[in-house]
């Protein structure tokens, strides 16, 4: 809990339900802070996580994710004039991925809402965002209480992860489908005396087959240790924030950032950027009647883009980071910037998403990365053909096979 | 939606206040098909004259004409419509205890130099000097205002128009504007006269309706404001049957330019089909189209009452909702059964327009109060006594005093139901220090709180200008950027009271400045 009485810069940072375990199974005690929480960067190394991601499962601790509840009689119309998609569509027991902007159009954050009830709503955003959700209550009969301490949190993905909610007691797991959430009861001790209920939803930000649990703080640990008491012989992994972005490039996800900046934190004019620049054009409902931002954002439809974010595959096997992109190997005239970069060891590809100016946003366009090696300290600039591919680089069909796979 | 006789009218104009019905009249000039719908039962809003006591009638928000400016009345052609003025360039009157008052009006300055020949040198030339400024700002509030940081060649010419004037004012004058333009205006009196009688009546007229002392900030730019509305004339009138009779006047030029206009008819709603304003639903459900809705209602009612937040995007609405416009200034009005005497005055002289701000010094300390949600315990008065000029506000022998008073803030502290009496008692014991006879006339008496007057005449806070006239809230940012151009947001609807440029108090600028844009928009 924050203090009142000492200034904030020597305010702790918070330790999220996780924390002892999580301290216990780190090895290199790399820790971040995220949203005022610390958390673990890497707990051992960051490809063996990562392949526990994509072979096995694993754990990660979400909690800083800021969670609110937004209840009350105009809930529904609160949230469709707020984000991009139709929130009308989702019913109880649905999760939608959106955003949200500014009235310019300018993307401020992206999150996932719940429908739990009829004008009941659960939003999980990135960044704080009470500011502007109050900004967009006025006018509306609605509530909203921020509950980010309130909730613990834990994704549990990978291709095993049904299998292993499963022997863990979450019975009827298998049957939901994704961007579907559900009540869920975890038997707890010798026998199942006790028991401990959560909220499952199907969703994920690693694009394979997954799972996120959202418990009582109290239950954490004991949630934690089940998993990992029957995960020790099924290669189940902690993981921290590094192997996590690298399955998120793979899947093609923007983080803020990285990606982005958000419109209620860019200084530079310019600097802001909207849906249809991000290629979330699919999460743009012009016609679901208004929402702030629709007019900006119609009239950049009709303007045509000026950027896009695109995926890459670069050649070579080092990852473009901070890569100037340029239209042709002299280097002469840029043609944009990568915002992330990976080596993806499933696809075998060298992947970055990029910023691209509008005549290069084609699929199949090439620009040129220009990329640094430190061969032994040893530095050389190489010009390397970057090709505009599809996104998702990484699309298992195992992510929405319902049921999963009995692996 | 069963539709109604599709678009029977180009224009519906919501509420029939001044501005409502002037822009009403230029609309249906500009050979538009034009609705105005107001919500009362009689036209005029804040300019109307009703009885308050049983045969006593009087001004009930607005008392004095003018800041409308001449062209006005010349292009309406309001005299031919029955405007009739019952007085005309009437003096100011600065109330002094020891009943030394001082006159202020035509020939001002020779009775001023028999105080002080220095302030009635200083006067005259500070007349003049406002003269030469009103001339170079009034093209600036005849105009919609030019949009900052477009390529668009109108607002680039608005803007270059408006530096070419000031610069033509000469290198003294424009650097006098550029010099006192952001002061307060206590200062600028503080610099220019000594008599402290003559700076309570000149900071007056900069703070009046506002919710500023002539200690805030931009209060000069109020004053300046004043004066180039009305071209420079500002002249004190008074309509013979009260400003009820500029609004019937009003709606005469608007009928016989072909507009038709309905009272009982309250705007409940208006409408909106994808993404374009289609006309309004009234409270008792009548649903009537229009190709465009232009609104005279303060900005807070348009656009979070009229249209909703979700027609609206977000920064937007949480903008309009932070307008500052919560009235300070309160109206009493009292029925009186004789003249009451004050010393010093001829009956012919208590026709003048009365202050009581006897220095710049008591309209701060009255101020002081209002910061803290208190009413002024000694209240800063503008008072008028119409039925010298005009019989037929009262019965006969007897008459109508109507008081502006300041300051009664909107969010009195604890409520203002049961400290009514009390605020009465104060402001009738400032009078009597002037009038010792007045409280035995009083046969009744009416104060408007600005609680009051957000009721009676449907403006969000109760405030005269709609929206305070500050710098932040000022031409090209008035009410709010995204609405400064008379048109808003959401295609087809417009504003035309006085929340926009140039703003408030009964000028008629708004609805005349919203007709033209309507109609250059539709070109």
């Amino acid at each position: 809990m924050l203090t009142e009485s000492e200034p904030h810069y020597r305010q702790p940072l918070l330790k999220t339900p996780f924390h002892e375990r999580a301290l216990a199974v780190s090895q290199i005690d790399s820790f971040v802070p995220w949203a005022g929480y610390t958390t673990v960067d890497v707990f051992t190394h960051v490809e063996q996580e990562y392949f526990a991601i994509r072979n096995a499962s694993s754990l990660y601790d979400l909690t800083p994710m800021v969670k609110y509840v937004i209840t009350g009689p105009d809930a529904l119309r609160f949230l469709n004039r707020l984000v991009t998609r139709d929130v009308r569509k989702l019913a109880p027991g649905k999760v939608a991925y959106t955003v949200w902007c500014d009235d310019a159009g300018h993307l401020i954050d992206d999150g996932t809402v719940f429908c739990i009830a009829p004008n009941q709503y659960r939003v999980c955003t990135a960044e704080r965002q009470l500011d502007w959700f109050q900004a967009s209550a006025i006018g509306f009969d609605v509530e909203i209480r921020e509950v980010t301490e309130e909730v613990a949190a834990l994704a549990v993905q990978g291709p095993t992860s049904a299998k292993l909610l499963k022997a863990v007691g979450l019975a009827g797991i298998e049957r939901l489908k994704p961007f579907e959430h559900g009540e869920f009861v975890m038997p707890r001790g010798e026998g199942g005396a006790a028991r401990i209920s959560m909220m499952v939803s199907r969703t994920g930000f690693t694009g394979d087959l997954g799972y996120e649990l959202w418990m009582q703080p109290a239950d954490a640990e004991s949630v934690w240790d089940a998993l990992m008491a029957v995960g020790s012989t099924r290669a189940v992994r902690p993981i921290g924030s590094r192997a996590l972005n690298m399955a998120r490039i793979e899947a093609g996800f923007v983080l803020p950032n990285l990606d982005f900046v958000s419109a209620a934190h860019t200084l530079y004019l310019g600097t802001e950027r909207s849906p249809l620049e991000l290629g979330l054009a699919w999460l743009v409902d012009f016609k679901k009647g208004h929402f702030t931002g629709r007019r900006a954002l119609m009239a950049e439809v009709a303007r045509g883009p000026l950027r896009q974010l695109v995926g890459l595959d670069i050649e070579g096997t080092k990852p473009a980071h901070n890569a100037l992109l340029y239209t042709d190997r002299s280097g002469k005239k840029e043609a944009g910037s990568v915002t992330s970069a990976t080596w993806s060891p499933t696809c075998k590809r060298n992947l970055a998403l990029a910023m691209v100016d509008a005549p290069y946003i084609a699929t199949g366009s090439t620009v040129w990365a220009e990329i640094y090696l430190n061969r032994e300290l040893v530095w050389q600039r190489r010009m390397v053909r970057a090709r505009v591919v599809e996104r998702p680089f990484f699309a298992p069909a195992r992510r929405r096979a319902t049921p999963p796979a009995d692996l | 939606m069963n539709a109604p006789a599709r678009a029977r009218y180009d224009s519906i104009v919501v509420g029939g206040g001044h501005n409502g019905l002037v822009c009403a009249a230029y609309l249906a000039r500009g050979g538009r098909k034009v609705l105005v719908l107001e919500a009362a039962e009689r036209l005029g809003g804040a300019a109307v004259t009703r009885e308050f006591a049983p045969g006593f009638s009087v001004s009930a928000c607005a008392h004095l004409l003018h800041l409308m400016p001449p062209t006005l009345f010349r292009e309406l052609g309001l005299a031919a419509h029955g405007l009739k003025l019952a007085a005309e360039k009437l003096p100011t009157v600065a109330l002094a205890q020891d009943s030394h008052h001082l006159t202020l009006g035509p020939a001002e300055s020779a009775l001023l130099a028999e105080r002080s020949g220095r302030d009635a040198t200083a006067l005259t030339e500070w007349r003049a000097l406002l003269k030469r400024l009103s001339r170079a700002l009034h093209p600036l509030l005849a105009a919609t205002p030019p949009r900052l940081g477009t390529e668009a060649w109108s607002d680039r010419a608005a803007l270059l128009g408006l530096g070419w004037r000031i610069r033509r004012l000469g290198r003294a004058d424009m650097r006098e504007l550029l010099h006192i333009g952001g002061m307060c205006v206590h200062d600028l009196l503080e610099d220019r006269f000594s008599l402290p009688l003559l700076k309570g009546a000149l900071a007056l007229d900069a703070v009046l309706g506002t919710n500023y002392g002539p200690r805030s900030p931009g209060t000069v730019m109020s004053l300046l404001y004043r004066v180039a509305a009305s071209q420079g004339a500002d002249t004190l009138s008074v309509p013979h049957g009260g400003l009820g009779a500029l609004a019937e006047a009003l709606a005469n030029a608007a009928r016989a330019a072909g507009a038709t206009l309905r009272t009982g008819a309250p705007v409940e709603r208006i409408t909106v089909r994808e993404d374009r304003v289609t006309g309004v639903v009234l409270s008792s459900g009548e649903e009537i189209a229009a190709e465009n809705v232009i609104s005279s209602a303060d900005p807070k009612s348009t656009f979070l009452k009229l249209l909703g937040s979700e027609h609206l995007d977000a920064g937007f609405v949480r903008r309009v909702a932070q307008v500052r416009s919560r009235g300070l200034a309160a109206k009493l009005h009292l029925a009186l059964d004789r003249l009451p005497q004050f010393p010093g005055l001829t009956e012919a002289a208590l026709r003048a327009r009365l202050l009581v701000a006897p220095s710049s010094d008591y309209i701060e300390r009255a101020y002081n109060h209002a910061k803290y949600n208190e009413f002024s315990h000694s209240p800063m008065l503008e008072v008028t006594i119409p039925t010298l000029a005009d019989h037929s506000l009262a019965p006969a022998g007897k008459h109508v005093m109507s008081v502006i008073v300041q300051y009664a803030p909107y969010a009195l502290a604890g409520g203002w139901h049961d400290k009514r009496q009390a605020f009465t008692d104060r402001i009738l014991d400032t009078l009597a220090a002037y009038a010792p006879d007045l409280r035995a006339a009083i046969s009744a008496s009416e104060l408007l709180t600005p609680p009051d007057i957000e009721r009676e005449f449907r403006i969000s806070g109760g405030h005269w200008h709609h929206a305070e006239l500050a710098l932040d809230q000022f031409l090209m940012v008035r009410p709010v950027p995204g609405a400064a151009q008379y048109h808003t947001p959401v295609p087809g609807l417009f504003l035309c009271g006085a929340g926009c440029h140039p703003g408030g108090g009964v000028m008629g600028l708004p609805g005349r400045n919203a007709a033209r844009q309507v109609i250059r928009e539709a070109a």
